[in-house]
């Protein structure tokens, strides 16, 4: 079967809101935020034009967003949300909530850092403060993969053996506002993939009524967290399968990563997002040198696909974990700490060291990257890291 | 009782039953408790409309006494009756 | 006028079992505003004394579907569950109309909950919004919130040496409501049942958001018999202190005109809360009190003929 498809020039947030539109959500309940706001000024205009049936709420703060996305998904109906930064910490509260009471919302999330200092521009720091939530979390490189992602979550949130929410994160304004080409799915492949949300339980059951959000004391908490660390367990299968699935009506395939000459590399950067751009960039460069450099991008960082990632860098030498955010442990980043914990067990273990880049927007460009690769040469000289935690590229 | 174990609990912590909290006995909780006259009632409800919990129990718009499983005997229904003594009376339990 | 008897015969949304104290005011309005819903209810509810009370796992006191998420968005929640009924009723996956109804203490509703409840009257989702005011964090053990009166004692607002309770007056939420220009917005008092319930039937009939804040009192923490919670409710009424009235679509009707306004002292020595006002040196206090259930009192009295005019 030939693929249907259609080549458009779209920001990342026009992209997600087409993905959305597509979607046709039940109810979308959401509050204006830099840099996500025209995800729902886009959908609001679809709403004004009769292209979306959808019912919109446009509350009056992010913490109402998620409260009514909640009462909607438990009221049975598909919700959906999107926030970025101070927006996604206002909500951290109801994010538990939602995954408490285990219903499939997807939000996107357009990384943006969180105040003090306030800035605007793009880091991880908003959605590495909210990895313990009981979200999925799904990062993605550039417009393509946050339409693509957003699609694909849906499915997977709803999946009878996850019933969890689901973030789609992408970075504030490189991805959001920058104007890529990239291909849409018709209306009608997305509506079937999406297929109709059959919820177990719903407020408008009137037959048999269900009590949600109970006080829930020792003789039973512990058993309702077990039930939705299962669910995330449970996740990782799904995740794989529907990405199958997706990659049969679009042709892109998606995992737990990207590798990029991963195979045979010596050295290995690890970042998220729109950085891994960059970050191949100068790995085709260095590649045309004969160096063994690589790039994994991790996809899905909850659940931690730790086997899967580990298995990936078994072959590296010395492996650099950049991450968007600083987390204050001073033991380096969050992704950086829960890589190197997933090696503990693993029989041979890379050199591994961290670098916290890009906070606040600061541009992260090929000179940096290559900086980077140039320390790992010479950590792997030296049989040892000079460094375990650097804040790249700041002055002293 | 054995607590079902995890797998056996409905998702999401919510409870799929109508008001099952009627197997909860809060009758227990009461010193005083309601004792009622059928002969001096005249059945204006009024303790039924007053009563928190509700444990009074009517039928057909009638007075059919106290529903003592759940009455907590806060003794609004004996303060507010209008037959005061003749209908309903506070007494230690 | 619908009669007790009618009233009994209708279905009972609260069970019995619940674990709310003795003599508890909220269960009270809940049973009675719960009737005049006509036809299937979604039951919203902040946390609170209500919402712990009845539902401890794997007990629920609901005969009809109910939600609780958090303390502070009651009304964002069920704005939520409202879109969902427009969404689903448009694309046939719901048939019913449906009632929305939100419970939440003062706490949850005059303090946490004031944003969003603000946003939802604003938006003016169809839900009724039930405030039960029972003036303090009772849940949590008595601390001051801003619908307690001026002179109760509360564990945050405590009586000492160079103190006599609360200082400040209440908040006035109906009012705050009400300037919402939402089609109805009324107070309301358990004693005065078919009053209530009058008001509960236009709050669910009406086109758009309804506010209703109910009377609710709190034997233990107003510190006064759990048998005596409707007859103070009474005085609360026929002081003035608690006026019966509602705005419709912007006009004012005060549903009840005591026939002798009683001194707010009745009210006041009822309830150990306010026993110290009553010492030597806080006459003062009872005075002050007195004069702002006057200014309010006559003030109300002025806006129904204003807006009636």
């Amino acid at each position: 079967m030939a693929l249907e498809t259609k080549q458009v020039a779209m920001t990342g947030n026009e992209a997600v809101a087409n993905a959305i539109k597509q979607i046709n959500p039940d109810v979308i309940a959401a509050y204006p935020i830099t840099p996500q706001t025209d995800i729902v000024q886009y959908y609001s205009s679809f709403v004004a034009d009769g292209q979306v049936d959808t019912q919109m709420v446009t509350v009056e703060s992010e913490h109402s967003a998620m409260s009514a996305t909640i009462g909607a998904s438990a009221a049975g109906a598909r919700a959906m949300t999107a926030t970025s930064s101070q927006g996604l910490a206002l909500m951290h509260e109801m994010l538990h909530i939602a995954s408490g009471f285990r219903l499939p919302i997807v939000m996107p999330v357009v990384n943006r850092a969180v105040s003090a200092p306030i800035n605007i521009h793009c880091d991880h720091s908003d959605t590495m403060a909210a990895l313990t939530t009981g979200w999925l979390q799904i990062y993605s490189e550039n417009a393509q993969e946050a339409y693509d992602n957003v699609i694909q979550a849906m499915r997977i949130a709803e999946d009878p053996r996850v019933r969890l929410p689901v973030m789609v994160c992408y970075d504030g304004f490189i991805t959001s506002h920058a104007v890529e080409n990239l291909f849409l799915l018709p209306d009608e492949t997305v509506k079937q993939f999406v297929g109709e949300y059959n919820p177990k339980h719903t407020l408008f059951d009137f037959d048999s009524p269900v009590t949600f959000g109970p006080l829930v004391l020792p003789d039973y908490f512990s058993e309702i967290k077990a039930q939705e660390a299962d669910a995330m367990r449970a996740a990782k299968e799904v995740i794989l399968e529907i990405a199958e699935e997706f990659a049969k009506i679009s042709g892109r395939k998606y995992g737990y990563y990207e590798g990029y000459h991963l195979e045979d590399a010596e050295r290995v950067i690890v970042v998220l997002s729109s950085t891994a751009g960059t970050a191949k960039e100068v790995v085709d460069e260095l590649r045309a040198q004969g160096e063994k450099v690589g790039l994994m991008k991790p996809r899905v960082i909850r659940p931690f696909p730790a086997e899967e990632f580990v298995k990936a860098l078994s072959g590296a030498k010395v492996v650099a974990v950049m991450d968007r955010a600083e987390t204050f442990s001073t033991q380096g980043g969050q992704l950086f700490t829960e890589l190197r914990a997933a090696f503990y067990e693993a029989p041979t273990k890379p050199l591994m060291r961290n670098y916290i880049f890009g906070l606040g927007g600061r541009d992260t460009t090929t000179a940096e990257i290559r900086r980077v690769f140039e320390d790992l040469k010479k950590d792997q000289e030296r049989g040892s890291v000079d460094r375990k935690v650097t804040h790249l590229d700041v002055r002293v | 009782m054995s607590l079902k174990g995890y797998k056996d609990l409905p998702e999401g912590g919510v409870i799929p039953e109508r008001g099952n909290s009627v197997l909860y006995k809060t009758g227990e909780w009461r010193s005083m408790k309601p004792v009622y006259y059928p002969e001096g009632c005249v059945h204006c409800l009024l303790c039924w409309a007053f009563c928190p919990e509700p444990a009074i129990k009517v039928e057909n718009g009638r007075m059919l006494g106290i529903d003592y499983d759940h009455c907590k005997g806060c003794g609004i229904c004996a303060r507010e009756c209008p037959r005061k003594e003749k209908a309903l009376q506070m007494v230690r339990e | 006028m619908a009669s007790l008897k009618e009233l009994s015969a209708l279905p009972e949304v609260l069970a019995p079992g619940h674990r709310l104290c003795a003599g508890c005011g909220a269960p009270i309005v809940v049973r009675m505003i719960t009737r005049a819903a006509k036809g299937p209810l979604v039951v919203a509810n902040a946390t609170g004394c209500l919402e712990v009370s009845t539902t401890i796992y794997p007990y629920t006191s609901w005969n009809t579907p109910w939600i609780h998420t958090a303390f502070e968005n009651a009304a964002a929640t069920a704005s939520g569950v409202e879109a969902a009924y427009h969404a689903l009723k448009r694309r046939g996956k719901v048939d019913k109309d449906i009632n929305i109804v939100v419970f939440g203490g003062d706490g949850g509703t005059y303090d946490i909950g004031f944003q969003s409840l603000s946003g939802a009257m604003e938006r003016n989702h169809k839900l009724v919004y039930v405030c039960y005011d029972n003036g303090a964090y009772m849940n949590t053990g008595i601390q001051r919130s801003s619908a307690t009166p001026k002179g109760a004692n509360t564990t945050t607002s405590p009586v000492g040496k160079v103190s006599y309770g609360k200082r400040e007056n209440r908040k006035d939420l109906t009012e705050i409501m009400a300037a919402h220009n939402i089609p109805y917005a009324a107070q309301v008092s358990p004693s005065h049942w078919n009053d209530l319930y009058q008001k509960a039937e236009k709050a669910f009939a009406a086109n758009g958001a309804a506010f209703i804040n109910a009377f609710a009192p709190c034997p233990r923490g107003w510190r006064h018999d759990t048998k005596d919670t409707i007859e103070i409710c009474r005085l609360a009424v026929d002081t003035c202190f608690w006026p019966l009235y509602e705005v419709v679509d912007g006009k004012y009707r005060v549903t009840y005109k005591p026939r002798e306004k009683k001194p707010v002292t009745e009210f006041l020595k009822a309830q150990g809360r306010f026993s110290h006002l009553f010492q030597p040196g806080n006459e003062e206090v009872l005075e002050a009190i007195q004069k702002e259930v006057d200014r309010k009192w006559e003030e109300l009295l002025k806006l129904e003929e204003l807006s009636n005019s």
